[in-house]
């Protein structure tokens, strides 16, 4: 593996109607080398139809250890679920 | 050799991929009419959601809590994230936003007539959450199963989140019908204006809808409407009996063979004038639309501006 080769990530989508899933990461010279590689490690037992790659240093990601005021804002909402709000006996199709 | 002769194989492949239940996905080779079809249906549904936030959203600074208003303001937001959702499948078909608002702004592209009548009370807030949204999700649970990847997934997600969006919407009702006897009137008052129209968002009767067939060959559309619209009539009437509310339609009786409510027929004429432009609030909903649009033409610059300073490429704010 050469220093300059890239890492990407792998998505793999089993099923046409399904999203593409993550399934790991690899290093490859090209997002066309890195599309052979993935195919040769990761569906070579028939486990998907269509294969993404993507350079992870195009991902921007959220940091875990910011969890509680990225995603604070949004925990003190339970009306936004629909078991907040209480039916009528007999009424089972809301 | 014609066109057709060449893109013959194609077209069978395609049509024996729908017929077997596989999806369609964004790369896939489909006849344009399929892709035209579809960024027409996806589009209206985008808009309808998009333009639905404005009678709700008419109430929000007038709720009668502070826990109503916070579940109108999540609702409304909701209803913003569905837009997007659907813009984004829309736009694995290979239209641009700006075409698809500039459809909106012109009239090329609709959406649910019904947003087209006003919310007067606070009421209509419960009417449109529970009726509006109930008629919705009947639908939208239907196109689960629609042949298109992008536009099957985006309805698991919003069917998903509508289940909050109808039962907040009964809870208002409910909690009138359990208030005085103004209260009860409102409730009774908002059903009996938003009834109708809820009926009407199903479209016209199956031998006469313009798209059906071809929509129902390639699996767009998964049910007809006349089947969806009684459905929703079944759902609905049960829940208005089961909180003392009265189906304002004289016609309405169960019928025992059928195990189904037969119900009275729907007012085309209103349905044409109200789709062709002539509802009570259509002008007024493409122009706050359009307002909105122009007003926000600064952020986009402002965005376009950032991003030129920081030598990224800029995307055509037009």
């Amino acid at each position: 593996m050469s220093d300059q080769s890239k890492l990407y990530e792998v998505f793999v989508r089993s099923r046409r109607g399904l999203d593409h899933k993550h399934v790991g990461s690899l290093h490859a010279d090209d997002p066309e080398q890195a599309l052979e590689y993935a195919r040769d490690v990761y569906t070579r037992r028939g486990e998907g139809v269509s294969l993404w790659v993507v350079a992870a240093g195009d991902i921007t990601a959220s940091q875990e250890s910011d969890c509680d005021s990225f995603y604070d804002p949004l925990d003190d909402k339970p009306y936004r679920h629909a078991a907040m709000y209480d039916l009528p006996e007999g009424i089972d199709s809301l | 050799m014609s066109d057709k002769v060449v893109s013959m194989p194609n077209e069978e492949r395609f049509q024996a991929r729908i017929d077997a239940e596989e999806k369609i996905e964004p790369k896939d080779w489909m006849p344009e009419k399929y892709r035209q079809n579809l960024i027409r249906q996806i589009s209206q549904h985008a808009h309808s959601e998009v333009i639905g936030e404005q009678p709700e959203g008419n109430w929000i600074t007038r709720a009668p809590s502070l826990e109503r208003k916070a579940i109108l303001l999540a609702k409304v937001q909701d209803e913003a994230g569905h837009g997007l959702y659907l813009y984004a499948a829309a736009e694995t078909l290979g239209i641009t936003r700006e075409e698809l608002i500039e459809r909106l702004h012109t009239g090329a592209s609709k959406y649910a007539s019904i947003f087209n009548y006003p919310s007067l009370t606070w009421a209509d807030v419960g009417a449109i959450g529970w009726l509006v949204d109930s008629a919705a999700i009947v639908n939208q649970v239907s196109l689960q199963n629609t042949s298109y990847g992008p536009y099957a997934r985006a309805m698991v997600r919003i069917c998903k989140e509508e289940s909050f969006h109808q039962r907040q919407g009964y809870n208002i009702m409910m909690t009138l019908m359990q208030g005085n006897e103004q209260q009860r009137a409102m409730a009774q008052d908002a059903l009996n204006r938003w009834w109708w129209p809820s009926l009407m968002m199903f479209g016209p009767h199956d031998g006469e809808s313009a798209h059906s067939a071809q929509s129902m060959k390639w699996k767009i559309k998964r049910r007809s409407n006349d089947d969806l619209r009684q459905q929703y009539v079944d759902q609905a009437v049960q829940q208005a009996l089961a909180i003392g509310l009265e189906v304002p339609d004289p016609d309405l009786v169960w019928n025992e063979s059928r195990g189904h409510y037969d119900f009275g027929e729907i007012d085309w004429a209103e349905f044409e004038r109200v789709i062709n432009g002539n509802g009570p609030c259509n002008r007024q909903r493409l122009a706050h639309h359009v307002k909105a649009h122009e007003e926000g033409a600064w952020v986009r610059e402002a965005m376009a501006a950032y991003d030129a300073k920081r030598g990224k490429p800029t995307v055509d704010v037009a």
